[in-house]
C-alpha cells in the first residue's frame, strides 16, 4: 500500500502548509499585504513551544496554547510597528518592509541563540498503527486533528462572530466599513493576532512532527504556504486549506515518483502555472471591476 | 573532513600581520645533553586551528601531538635527537594558515610541519611546503584534494594521517557485504554535498564489485526536513540495508522517520554522523542497528589503543577522541620516517614518508599509496542505546 502511505505523508505535510497559509491569506484578504514575516512568526512559535516543553516542563496542549498566545502578541506588535504607518503607502513599500521584518527576526534569533538546530523532545509516546498496510503514527493523527480543529474554529470565528463580521466588512471595503462604525485598526490587529496564532501552532506541530527546528526554518515553509494561498485563491480561507493540502500531496507525489530533488521546484512551478492560467486561484471567482 | 574554507578570504586577508602570531614552545636546549649525533633538536612546526571556528579539532590534535612528543623525548628522542615543537595558531583561517607556514619554513627553519586539521587550511599551505621542500603532514584533512591538486598532480611534500573520504565508502561497502551479509541495498545521499556524493559513489562501486546489488538510489538536499515520501519509496523496494552518507542534521531526521515507517534494516553512514546532536534528533531507540565508519574508537580492544587511552587519560584526565588519536599518530608517523631516513633532513624525511609501509598506529595500520593517500584500516562503530560501541576494524 505504497500509495496510501504516500497520501498520508502528503496530507500530514499539507496540513502544516495549510495552517501557515491561513495566516497569509487572512492578512492579504484584509489589507492586501503579502506578509513575508509570517514564516518567521511560525519559527518563533516553534521555539516558544520548544522552550516551554524543555525549559518549563509544559505538556503539549499548554505549550501549544502558550505559543499561540505569544505569537498573537508578536503578530500584533509587528503590525503596529512596521506596517501600520505604511497602510496608505504603495503596496511595494509594504512588501519590502515585510521582507525586512522577516530578515530582522531571523537574524535576531540567530543573534540570541546561535544558528545551530535544536531537537524537539518527544512529547507523546509515539505509536505506529497499521492501516491497510500503511504506517500511520499517533503524531501524524494528532497533527491532522489539531490542524482540522483549528481550521474549523477559524471558520466559525470568521463567519459567526462579530469580529469575523468586521473582518469580512473591512476586506470588502475598508472605507465603507469605517463609515459604518467599524474600528478598522482593531480589526486589522485582530486579523494579525489570529493569523499569527495559527502560525505559532503550526510551528509547534512542525517541531513535534519533524523534530528539528532552527532559526531559518520559516523560510521554505513560509514560501510554500504563500504558494498554497495563491493556489487556493489568495484571500479565501477554504482556498488556503485546499491549496496547502494539494501542495503537500503534489510534493509527496513528486518524491514518490523518484524526483525528490524536484519537490521544491514543483511547488514553484505550480505557482507560475497558476499565475499564468488562473491567477484568482482554485476557489477564486472572477470579479468584475466596479466603476 | 567537511571544511572547505572560503578561498576568497585568502586573498583578502593575506595582508594581515598573522606572521607575528606565533608562539614557540619548549626551551629546546636539552637536546645536546644526551649526546646526539649532530647535537641539535629536530624542529617540528605545528600549524593548527587552536582558536576560531574549528578550534576543537586543532586543540584536540595539539594535545595528542604533545603527548606523543613528551613520550618520545622522555624515551631519549629519535636517534638521540629530541623533538622541539614550534606551535602556531592559524585561527581556523586559510590565510592565517598560509602565513604560519611561511613563518615556519622561512624563519623557524623547521624540518617538517604538522597541520592543519581541516582540508581547506592544509591546501592553503601546500604550495609553500612544495616550494620550500618542507614536508607537511595533515592529521585529519580527509579531502582527496589535500594531496592531489585539481590538475591531478600529487603535492609532492604533502602527506596525511587520516584516510580520505571515498575510502569510508569502500569500507562501508565491504562491511555491509562481508560482515552484515546483505546483498540488496539502497543508497540515500545528500545531493548538495560533495562529501556525501563521493561516499555514495565509492560505496556503490565497491559494493557492486563485491557482488551485491544497489536496488534503489535516492537523494535529498541539505536542510530538507520531510524525508517520509522518499523513505516510503525506498521501503517499497525492500532493501536489506540503507547507506546514508550525510551530516548529522539531516541523518538524525532520516533515521527517526525511517524507523517510524517501520524500516528496521541496518542503516549505515560515515564520520559525518559523529555528533551528540544526532542522538537528540533521532533518539536512542531509532539509532539501534545503525553503523558508522570512523577513524578510531576508544573501545577498540587492540593493545596499542588501550595503552594510548591509558596514557592520554593520565595526562589529560579524559578519554581521547579521534582527533587526539590522529594528532598522536602523526608524530609517530614522523618518527618512523625520520628513523628510516636516518636524518632529520626535510627531503630525506619526505622520501621516507613516501615509502611508509605497514606501520602500526593507534588509528590502524598505515601504508601510503602513490597519491599520498593512506591505505589504513577504519573502525566501525555501532550505536547501542545511544552509545557508540566499537564493532570491528575493517582493512582496505
Amino acid at each position: 500500500m505504497e500509495w496510501l502511505q504516500q497520501l498520508i505523508n502528503g496530507i500530514s505535510l499539507g496540513s502544516i502548509y495549510a495552517l501557515i497559509a491561513l495566516g497569509y491569506t487572512m492578512v492579504y484578504g484584509i489589507i492586501k499585504l503579502i506578509n513575508f514575516a509570517h514564516g518567521e512568526v511560525f519559527m518563533i512559535g516553534a521555539f516558544i513551544g520548544y522552550i516551554s516543553i524543555t525549559g518549563w516542563g509544559l505538556s503539549f496542549f499548554p505549550a501549544l496554547l502558550l505559543s499561540m498566545a505569544i505569537c498573537a502578541v508578536i503578530g500584533v506588535i509587528i503590525e503596529r510597528v512596521a506596517y501600520k504607518r505604511l497602510r496608505n503607502a504603495t503596496r511595494i513599500a509594504a512588501l519590502i518592509t515585510a521582507i525586512g521584518v522577516s530578515l530582522l527576526i531571523q537574524n535576531g534569533v540567530i543573534y540570541i541563540r546561535g544558528a545551530q538546530p535544536a531537537a524537539y523532545p518527544e512529547v507523546f509516546a509515539n505509536k505506529t498503527f497499521n492501516l491497510f498496510g500503511a504506517q500511520i503514527s499517533t503524531q501524524a493523527i494528532l497533527i491532522l486533528s489539531v490542524s482540522v480543529v483549528l481550521m474549523i474554529i477559524l471558520q466559525f470565528v470568521v463567519h459567526k462572530t462579530k469580529i469575523g463580521k468586521a473582518m469580512r466588512a473591512v476586506s470588502y471595503d475598508a472605507e465603507a466599513a469605517k463609515l459604518m462604525g467599524i474600528n478598522v485598526d482593531n480589526t486589522i490587529s485582530a486579523t494579525f493576532a489570529i493569523g499569527s496564532a495559527l502560525a505559532g501552532a503550526a510551528g509547534v506541530i512542525f517541531g513535534i512532527y519533524y523534530t528539528k527546528i532552527d532559526p531559518l526554518m520559516g523560510v521554505i515553509p513560509g514560501l510554500k504556504a504563500f504558494v498554497a494561498a495563491v493556489l487556493g485563491g489568495i484571500g479565501i480561507i477554504p482556498g488556503a486549506v485546499a491549496g496547502g493540502l494539494v501542495l503537500g500531496v503534489v510534493e509527496t507525489v513528486v518524491s514518490a515518483l523518484g524526483f525528490s530533488l524536484w519537490r521544491d521546484a514543483a511547488a514553484f512551478i505550480i505557482l507560475i502555472l497558476i499565475l499564468i492560467f488562473k491567477p484568482s486561484g482554485i476557489f477564486g471567482k472572477h470579479t468584475r471591476e466596479k466603476v | 573532513m567537511k571544511f572547505k574554507r572560503a578561498w576568497s578570504l585568502l586573498a583578502a586577508m593575506t595582508l594581515g600581520v598573522g606572521l607575528l602570531a606565533g608562539c614557540s614552545d619548549g626551551d629546546g636546549d636539552k637536546g645536546s645533553a644526551s649526546g646526539s649525533k649532530d647535537g641539535g633538536d629536530i624542529k617540528v612546526g605545528v600549524n593548527l586551528e587552536l582558536s576560531g571556528a574549528v578550534a576543537s579539532y586543532g586543540t584536540s590534535e595539539a594535545d595528542g601531538i604533545q603527548l606523543a612528543v613528551d613520550e618520545i623525548n622522555d624515551d631519549g628522542g629519535i636517534d638521540g635527537q629530541k623533538i622541539k615543537l614550534v606551535k602556531i595558531d592559524n585561527k581556523s583561517d586559510a590565510a592565517e594558515a598560509t602565513n604560519a607556514a611561511i613563518k615556519l619554513t622561512t624563519q623557524e627553519n623547521v624540518s617538517v610541519i604538522i597541520g592543519a586539521a581541516t582540508s581547506g587550511a592544509t591546501v592553503a599551505q601546500a604550495q609553500i611546503a612544495n616550494d620550500n621542500k618542507t614536508p607537511l603532514i595533515s592529521p585529519s584533512g580527509t579531502s582527496p584534494t589535500v594531496t592531489v591538486n585539481e590538475k591531478g598532480d600529487v603535492n609532492e611534500y604533502v602527506f596525511r594521517t587520516s584516510f580520505i573520504d571515498p575510502f569510508q565508502g569502500t569500507v562501508a561497502a565491504n562491511f555491509a557485504y562481508n560482515d552484515l551479509g546483505v546483498k540488496n541495498v539502497a543508497i540515500y545521499a545528500d545531493n548538495s554535498s560533495d562529501y556525501s556524493k563521493g561516499l555514495a559513489a565509492s560505496f556503490k562501486e565497491d559494493f557492486e564489485k563485491a557482488g551485491g546489488k544497489v536496488i534503489a538510489e535516492e537523494s535529498y538536499v541539505a536542510k530538507d526536513s520531510d524525508f517520509r515520501s522518499t523513505l516510503t519509496r525506498i521501503k517499497s523496494a525492500n532493501p536489506e540495508f540503507i547507506f546514508i552518507p550525510g551530516y548529522y542534521e539531516e541523518v538524525g531526521l532520516i533515521v527517526k522517520q525511517a524507523r517510524e515507517m517501520g524500516i528496521d534494516v541496518p542503516l549505515m553512514g560515515a564520520d559525518g554522523w559523529d555528533s551528540p546532536t544526532l542522538l537528540d534528533l533521532a533518539g536512542a531507540d531509532a539509532l539501534n542497528n545503525t553503523f558508522t565508519t570512523n577513524h578510531y574508537s576508544a573501545d577498540d580492544p587492540d593493545g596499542a589503543v588501550k595503552a594510548f587511552n591509558d596514557k592520554f587519560n593520565e595526562k589529560y584526565g579524559k578519554s581521547p577522541d579521534a582527533f587526539n588519536a590522529l594528532g598522536y599518530d602523526t608524530v609517530y608517523l614522523l618518527k618512523d620516517a625520520i628513523e628510516r631516513a636516518g636524518s632529520a633532513d626535510s627531503t630525506k624525511i619526505k622520501e621516507a614518508l613516501e615509502k611508509t609501509d605497514g606501520l602500526d598506529l593507534v588509528t590502524g595500520t598505515y601504508s601510503v599509496d602513490e597519491n599520498h593517500h593512506p591505505v589504513k584500516s577504519a573502525t566501525i562503530l555501532e550505536y547501542k542505546d545511544g552509545e557508540q560501541v566499537f564493532n570491528t576494524k575493517v582493512n582496505p
